[in-house]
C-alpha cells in the first residue's frame, strides 16, 4: 500500500492538468461541499475523527485547529499554505505541488470554506521554481474553470488564492515569520499568544497549515475520516509522505502508511547504500534528535512509534546515516545551519547557535577541550525552551541527542585531534 | 481585576496587565531589557523569563498577561536558572569595555550582570565585533556593545513615526542601523539615547565628557517651546554637560524634543556675557555690577525725567521667566510706561483685545490624545512642538482625524484626513470656506471634507500655530479660527512659538493688558507700533536682536532711534554693542530659578542647575535692584518664589477674564507680487538653541536657502540664485525648487544671519534672479 492520499496521481501522465485532476474524481468534493453547503462543523468532526495531524512538523491536530477560528465573525480571515519546506531532508511538498496542484487547491478552498477565509495565500520557497509554475499554472487552470475566483459554482462563496514567494530564509516556515514576511517585513516570528487563529496575517483571523496536510483534506472528506484514520494507526491517521535521504539505495519519497516500521520504509528505498551499517538516523528531519540505527530499526514509522524512541516524526525527513559518517562533522554541519538561520531577535538562539556551531568547529577541528562537551549539552539546554519559537530547540536538540548517543566520537575528536571514523582527517 | 500569587503573595492586578507590571507594583523587580512600557512588547531578550505553575517552559513576564489563580515564581531555581542563562548569552559578545564606556553607571546591562551575570566566562570563542553606522550629530553609536533588545527600533517607529532604523540582517548578523545608512532624522530622536539599556546608543555631545556617578542631577523645565517639558540638567563643577527627561505623564512623558535634549549645548557658547559693560567716549568697558546698575538706573530715570515715562519701552524675548515678566511689566508701569512687549515674532496685532488671558491649549496635553479631530492651521505642529505632535499622532493612530491648511506640505509622520496648501494670506479665507461648509454652504472638495471630520468629532481642536503667528494676518486668521470653532462645536488654541509666552501673558508683558488680563489705564504700543513710533528709552530683557525679530530691520532702527538703551542678555550680540548703554549679562533660565507657564496653563517652577557664568545674574535680581535703585515700591524681594508669590496672588484677586468678542477681521487681499513664508527652523527658535553646536549640525537646522514651488520657479526663470528684498534690503540666496511649496509663495529662511537686514518675511517680496 503506496501513494494513497497526495501521490495518488503520480503514477499517471501530466497528473497536474486539471483535466487529469479531474477524471480522478478531483474536484468532487468540493462541489459537493459547496453544492449541499455542508456544515463546516461537521467537516471539522470528520477532521477530527481522521486523526490527521499537521505535516509541517508539529504534528497538531489539524481538525483542532480549524476550530479555532471563528467562522462567523467578521471582517477578512486567511487560510495560509505554508510550502516554504525548508527543514533540511524535506522535499515532499515540493512534489507534491509538482505532481497534484489541483488537490492542495482544492484542499485550500475547502479550508476557506470550513473556517470562513475567501483569500489564501501560498508562501512558496522561492527556489522552488518547477513547483511554483505547476501550481501557478494550476491557479489559473481553476480559476478558468470557476474553481477559484467569486461566487464559485453559484455557491455563493467566493475564494482565491495567490502565490508569495520567498526568499530563501529557513526561518520563514515558521509560520508567524511566514506571516510577517507575507505582510513585507523581516521575517522573523512572532511572541504568541496572540496565536493567528485571533491575530494572523494583517492581523485577521488566520490558519496556517503544510502543503501535504492540505492536500490530504479532500481525500479525508471524499473518503470520511474514518477511513483515513484506518489507513494508519490510532492516533496517527492515514498515510504520509516520508522523504528519505541520506546513504541509501533509492532516496525519494515515499508515501506510506503512517505506522510502517522503519525496517520497511529502509527496505523500499533499497536499503543502505553499498549494504554497509546502518549508524544512525534523523527521523524527522534535521531538528529532530537523531536516533541510533539499532533502535531505528525497531521503530514504527508513526508520531508515538518515533517519540517513543526519543525523537520526533516532525516533517517526515529521515536521513539515513551509515558507519562511514562522522558524527562530529555531520553536527558541525547541523550547527552550522541554525546558526546561519536564526533569525536573531532572541537572545539564547541568536548567541546560543554561535556559540555551539563555533564550538562544535573547534572539536572537529581537532582543537576541542576536555570540558567542551559539558559545555555543549549546558549551552544547549540554555537555549532550549527559552526562546520565541521552535527554531532555538531544533538547534538544540540535535547537539544534546548526538552528546547522549555518540559521546564517545566527540571525546575521541578531542583526545586525538581527528576523527574515530575511518581515515577522515580531522582537517578535511 | 486578577487576584495573582507571585512569589507566595496574593497581588490583586489589572486585567491585561503583564506579569512584569503587576509584579513591579507587587515590589518585584523582575530584570528586563526589551520591555519598556511606553512600546510595544518584544519579548525577545528573554531575561525577564520567570516560572509559572502549569507552564511547562519559563515564561517571559513582560508579555504573559496576569489570570486570576496565576502562580509566579519570580526568584525560583528554576527562573534564576533561565535568567542567568540569558545574562551569560548576552555578555558573551558584549565587549565588556565598561571602563571606556559612556553607559557606564548607568547601564542596565552592568547593573543586571551584578545579580545575574558569572564571575568567569566560559565564552572561549572570538568576539563578534560590528560596524558603527554615523547616525548623525546627536547619536553616537558603538554597536559592538548592542544587545539587539529593538528598543530604538520600536520607538523610531511607534513613537518618532519614522520608522528611520531597523535591524537588517539574521541571527548574530542581525545590526541596528539606519534603513537608508543617514542620519536619523527624527526630531524626537535623541530619546532612543535614554532608551538603549547598554552603551551602543550614547549622546554624541556629551561623549567622554564625565562618567554617570561624577554628575550631579538638577531638576529643571525646558523653555524651547510652549510644553515645558521636565528635564534634568546633569552638571559637573558647576557646568550643565546634559540633560535628560524626567518623567512626567502630564506633560512630556518619558520624553525630550531633540531641542530640549541638546540646547544645553548652547550654555557653554563663547559669546556669553560674563561681565556687565558699560559703553564710554572710547568705547565698551567691563564695569562691576556696582557700577553698571546704578548707570542703568540713572540712565532710565533721565529718559523718564526728561521725555517722559512714555518714552521708555520695555522688550522681552519670549522664553523668559514669569518672575522676570512680573516684574519687567512692574518697573516700567511704575515708571509710567505702558509699552511692555514680549511677542517679537508676531506679525499682527489686530486682534489682541480678543485674545485669550493666555495663548495655549487649555487643556491638558494627555487630554489631546484623547481628542478626535485637529486642523491644524499655519502650524507645523511636529517641528513646532514635536511632543504635542506625538500626543495628536498617537490619537490618530487610536482613529483621530488630523488636517492641515498650510502654506507648505510639511512632512508629517501620520496620515492626514485632509489637507490645503495655500499662501499665508489665503489661510484665513480656507478656513471660512470651511465654516461655511458648517453652516451647509457650498465649498469645496477638501473645505467639505474638513468639515465633515470636524462636524462628526466631539472635540474638535484647531491649532494655530506659528507659521500664523509670524505672518500679518494673524488676526484674521484667527477670527476665522474662531468662526469655524462656533460652526463645529470645538476650541481653538493659539500656540505661539516662544517657550513661555503663557507667562508672559499672564504677568502682563503686553501693552494692552496688566496682571492677569486685569484693565490696563493706558494702552501702550504694540511692537508694530513701536517700530512705527519709535521711542526714546528701551529695556531690553534676553533679546538678540537681530535674531529675535520678526522684523530684525525695523527692531535694528527702533534701537538706533533710542537715546538710551539698557540691555540684559545672556549672549553678546553686535546690534547691542552698536545701540546699546548698558550690557548687564543675564543668568539664562538654566541657571536662574524662575516658573514656566505651559500651554495647558500648568506653572512649573524651577531652580538654577547651576550658577550663571562670570559675573552674569539671574535677571529677577537684576530688575529687582533696578527698582531699588529707582526708589520705586515694592521691589523688595528675597527670592524668586516671593515675586511668584506677587503674581500669584495677583492672579488669584483677578478672578475670571472675559476677553472682549472676535471682532469681524475681513478677509486679506493676497499681494499682487509673490507672496513670503517665514520659515523659522525649530532650531533657531531662541539664543541659546541658536548656539548649540549638535543641533546645528542637525538636519532641521536652518539652510540658507529659499524655496518655491516648480510653477512659480519656471516664472521666475528656474535661477539657481534669487535676490529677495522689500524696497529696503535684499539677500541673495540659493533657491531650491519643492512642489510641497504653495505656488505664488517663497519660503525664505528668518533667524539666520543670512536675511537679518530683511524686514518681516510676510506679504509681499520682490524676487528675482541673482547672479
Ligand atoms: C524554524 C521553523 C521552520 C519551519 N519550517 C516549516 C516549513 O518549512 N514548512 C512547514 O510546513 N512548516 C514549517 N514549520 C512549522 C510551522 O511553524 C507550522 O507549525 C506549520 O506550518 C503548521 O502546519 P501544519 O499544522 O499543517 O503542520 C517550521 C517551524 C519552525 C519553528
Ligand atoms: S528562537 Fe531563534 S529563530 Fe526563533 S524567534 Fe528566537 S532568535 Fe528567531
Ligand atoms: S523583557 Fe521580557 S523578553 Fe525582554
Amino acid at each position: 500500500m503506496a501513494n494513497d492520499v497526495c501521490f495518488r496521481l503520480n503514477h499517471l501522465d501530466r497528473s497536474w492538468a486539471l483535466a487529469v485532476y479531474r477524471d480522478q474524481h478531483g474536484y468532487e468534493v468540493l462541489e459537493q461541499v459547496l453544492r449541499e453547503q455542508r456544515d463546516p462543523a461537521r467537516l471539522i468532526d470528520e477532521l477530527k475523527t481522521s486523526a490527521l495531524r499537521g505535516r509541517g512538523g508539529a504534528g497538531f491536530p489539524t481538525g483542532l485547529k480549524w476550530s479555532f477560528m471563528q467562522r462567523g465573525a467578521p471582517g477578512q480571515k486567511y487560510i495560509v499554505c505554508n510550502a516554504d519546506e525548508g527543514e533540511p531532508g524535506t522535499c515532499k511538498d515540493r512534489d507534491i505541488m509538482r505532481y497534484n496542484p489541483h488537490q492542495l487547491i482544492e484542499g485550500m478552498a475547502l479550508a476557506g470554506y470550513v473556517i470562513g477565509a475567501t483569500r489564501g495565500y501560498v508562501y512558496l520557497r522561492g527556489e522552488f521554481w518547477e513547483p511554483y509554475e505547476r501550481l501557478q499554472g494550476a491557479i489559473e487552470e481553476a480559476r478558468a474553470a470557476g474553481l477559484l475566483g467569486s461566487n464559485l459554482l453559484g455557491s455563493g462563496f467566493d475564494f482565491d488564492l495567490d502565490i508569495h514567494l520567498g526568499a530563501g530564509a529557513y526561518i520563514c516556515g515558521e509560520e508567524t515569520a511566514l506571516l510577517e514576511s507575507i505582510e513585507g517585513k523581516k521575517g522573523q516570528p512572532r511572541y504568541k499568544p496572540p496565536f493567528p487563529a485571533s491575530y494572523g496575517l494583517y492581523g485577521r483571523p488566520t490558519t496556517i497549515n503544510n502543503v501535504e496536510t492540505l492536500a490530504s483534506v479532500p481525500e479525508i472528506i471524499r473518503h470520511g475520516g474514518q477511513w483515513f484514520l484506518e489507513l494508519g494507526k490510532p492516533n496517527n491517521g492515514g498515510t504520509k509522505i516520508f522523504s528519505v535521504s541520506g546513504h541509501v539505495e533509492r532516496p525519494g519519497n515515499y508515501e506510506v502508511p503512517l505506522g510502517t516500521p522503519f525496517a520497511e520504509l529502509l527496505e523500499m528505498a533499497g536499503g543502505v547504500l553499498g549494504g554497509r551499517r546502518l549508524k544512525a538516523v534523523i527521523p524527522g528531519g534535521s531538528s529532530t534528535p537523531v536516533v541510533p540505527g539499532e533502535r531505528m530499526m525497531e521503530v514504527t514509522m508513526d508520531y508515538d512509534g518515533i517519540a517513543k524512541a526519543g525523537s520526533m516524526l516532525g516533517a517526515g525527513s529521515v536521513i539515513v546515516i551509515d558507519e562511514t559518517v562522522c558524527m562530529v562533522r555531520l553536527l558541525a554541519r547541523l550547527s552550522h545551519f541554525y546558526y546561519e538561520e536564526s533569525c536573531g531577535q532572541c537572545t539564547p538562539c541568536r548567541e546560543g547557535t554561535g556559540w555551539l556551531a563555533r564550538v562544535v568547529h573547534r572539536i572537529e577541528h581537532g582543537q576541542g577541550r576536555a570540558e567542551d562537551l559539558d559545555l555543549l549539552d549546558s549551552v544547549a539546554g540554555n537555549i532550549g525552551g527559552r526562546t520565541i519559537c521552535a527554531l532555538g530547540d531544533a538547534a538544540a536538540m540535535p547537539v544534546q541527542s548526538f552528546l547522549k548517543h555518540f559521546r564517545d566520537e566527540f571525546e575521541y575528536h578531542i583526545e586525538h585531534g581527528r576523527c574515530m571514523v575511518g581515515a577522515t582527517p580531522a582537517h578535511g | 481585576m486578577a487576584t495573582i500569587e507571585i512569589n507566595g503573595k496574593v497581588v490583586e492586578a489589572r486585567d491585561g496587565a503583564m506579569l512584569i507590571e503587576a509584579a513591579a507594583e507587587a515590589g518585584f523587580a523582575i530584570p528586563h531589557f526589551c520591555y519598556h512600557r511606553k512600546l510595544t512588547i518584544a519579548a525577545s531578550c528573554r531575561m525577564c523569563l520567570v516560572e509559572v505553575e502549569k507552564a511547562p517552559k519559563p515564561l517571559p513576564a513582560c508579555a504573559t498577561p496576569v489570570s486570576d489563580g496565576m502562580k509566579v515564581q519570580t526568584r525560583s531555581p528554576k527562573a534564576l536558572a533561565a535568567q542567568k542563562a540569558v545574562m551569560e548569552f548576552l555578555l558573551i559578545n558584549h565587549p565588556l569595555d565598561c571602563p571606556i564606556c559612556d553607559q557606564g553607571g548607568e547601564c542596565d546591562l552592568q547593573e543586571l550582570a551584578v545579580g545575574y551575570g558569572g564571575d568567569v566566562t566560559r565564552f572561549a570563542e572570538g568576539k563578534r565585533v560590528v560596524g558603527d553606522p554615523d547616525l548623525g550629530p546627536l547619536i553616537a553609536t558603538e554597536m559592538t556593545r548592542c544587545i539587539h533588545c529593538t528598543r530604538c527600533v520600536r520607538f523610531i517607529a511607534e513613537i518618532a513615526g519614522t520608522r528611520e532604523l531597523g535591524a537588517p540582517g539574521r541571527g548574530e548578523h542581525m545590526h541596528i542601523t539606519s534603513w537608508l545608512g543617514g542620519q536619523v532624522g527624527s526630531e524626537l530622536s535623541g530619546n532612543v539615547i535614554d532608551l538603549c539599556p547598554v552603551g551602543a546608543l550614547t549622546s554624541k555631545p556629551f561623549r567622554f565628557r564625565a562618567r554617570a556617578w561624577e554628575l550631579n542631577a538638577r531638576p529643571a523645565v525646558a523653555m524651547h517651546d510652549g510644553l515645558g517639558a521636565n528635564l534634568w540638567f546633569d552638571t559637573l563643577r558647576g557646568q550643565v554637560l546634559r540633560a535628560r527627561p524626567r518623567d512626567n505623564e502630564a506633560v512630556n512623558e518619558c520624553w525630550l524634543s531633540d531641542r530640549d535634549r541638546f540646547a544645553c549645548a548652547g550654555l557653554h557658547s563663547d559669546d556669553r556675557l560674563r561681565q556687565p559693560l558699560l559703553r564710554d567716549r572710547n568705547g565698551w568697558r567691563e564695569a562691576g555690577w556696582d557700577e553698571a546698575l546704578p548707570r542703568a538706573a540713572q540712565l532710565l530715570r533721565n529718559i523718564v525725567d526728561n521725555r517722559g515715562g512714555e518714552q521708555l519701552a520695555a522688550l522681552a524675548a519670549p522664553s523668559q521667566s514669569a518672575e522676570e515678566y512680573y516684574l519687567l511689566q512692574k518697573l516700567l508701569r511704575a515708571l509710567g510706561s505702558p509699552h511692555i512687549e514680549h511677542r517679537l515674532r508676531q506679525g499682527c496685532f489686530t486682534a489682541q483685545e480678543a485674545m485669550p488671558l493666555m495663548p495655549g491649549l487649555g487643556m491638558a496635553p494627555e487630554a489631546l490624545q484623547a481628542g478626535d479631530a485637529f486642523l491644524m492651521v499655519g502650524c507645523h505642529l511636529r517641528k513646532e512642538q514635536p511632543l504635542l505632535n506625538h500626543r495628536v499622532r498617537q490619537a490618530v493612530l487610536n482613529g483621530a482625524a488630523a488636517m492641515a491648511i498650510n502654506p507648505v506640505v510639511w512632512p508629517s509622520n501620520y496620515p492626514l484626513a485632509a489637507e490645503q496648501t495655500v499662501a499665508p494670506s489665503r489661510l484665513a479665507g480656507a478656513l471660512a470656506e470651511v465654516a461655511q461648509a458648517l453652516a451647509g454652504g457650498e465649498a469645496g472638495g477638501e473645505a467639505a471634507a474638513m468639515a465633515e471630520r470636524l462636524r462628526d468629532a466631539e472635540q474638535p481642536l484647531i491649532l494655530v500655530g506659528a507659521v500664523a503667528q509670524m505672518g500679518e494676518y494673524l488676526g484674521a486668521i484667527l477670527a476665522q479660527a474662531m468662526q469655524v470653532a462656533e460652526a463645529c462645536g470645538g476650541r481653538v488654541a493659539f500656540l505661539p512659538e516662544g517657550g513661555n509666552s503663557a507667562a508672559a501673558w499672564l504677568a502682563g508683558a503686553v501693552p494692552h493688558r496688566g496682571v492677569a488680563g486685569s484693565h490696563a489705564p493706558t494702552v501702550g504700543k504694540h511692537l508694530r507700533q513701536l517700530y512705527a513710533e519709535p521711542v526714546a528709552g528701551l529695556l531690553l530683557l534676553g533679546i538678540e536682536p537681530e535674531r529675535d525679530s520678526l522684523d530684525p530691520a525695523a527692531m535694528a532702527r527702533l534701537l538706533e532711534a533710542a537715546e538710551g538703551v539698557v540691555a540684559l542678555a545672556a549672549y553678546d550680540s553686535p546690534l547691542l554693542r552698536e545701540h546699546a548703554d548698558v550690557i548687564l549679562p543675564l543668568a539664562t533660565w538654566a541657571e536662574s530659578a524662575g516658573t514656566q507657564i505651559n500651554h495647558a496653563g500648568l506653572w512649573q517652577s524651577y531652580r538654577g542647575a547651576v550658577a550663571a557664568p562670570g559675573e552674569a545674574r539671574p535677571g529677577w535680581k537684576v530688575l529687582r535692584v533696578l527698582g531699588n535703585l529707582l526708589d520705586l515700591d515694592g521691589f523688595d524681594f528675597n527670592a524668586a518664589d516671593e515675586v511668584l508669590a506677587e503674581l500669584r496672588a495677583a492672579v488669584d484677586r483677578q478672578g475670571a477674564f472675559a476677553p472682549t468678542p472676535w471682532p469681524a477681521v475681513a478677509l486679506p487681499d493676497a499681494p499682487a507680487s509673490v507672496e513670503a513664508v517665514a520659515a523659522l527652523s525649530p532650531y533657531s527658535v531662541d539664543a541659546m538653541v541658536r548656539r548649540s553646536p549638535p543641533l546645528q549640525a542637525a538636519s532641521d537646522a536652518p539652510q540658507p536657502c529659499c524655496r518655491v514651488h516648480p510653477a512659480l520657479a519656471e516664472r521666475l526663470g528656474r535661477p539657481q540664485r534669487v535676490r529677495v528684498g522689500d524696497g529696503a534690503a535684499s539677500a541673495v540666496l540659493a533657491l531650491e525648487i519643492d512642489e510641497r511649496v504653495a505656488d505664488g509663495c517663497i519660503v525664505v529662511p528668518t533667524a539666520i544671519a543670512e536675511t537679518a537686514l530683511l524686514g518681516a518675511l510676510t506679504g509681499a517680496i520682490s524676487v528675482e534672479q541673482a547672479a
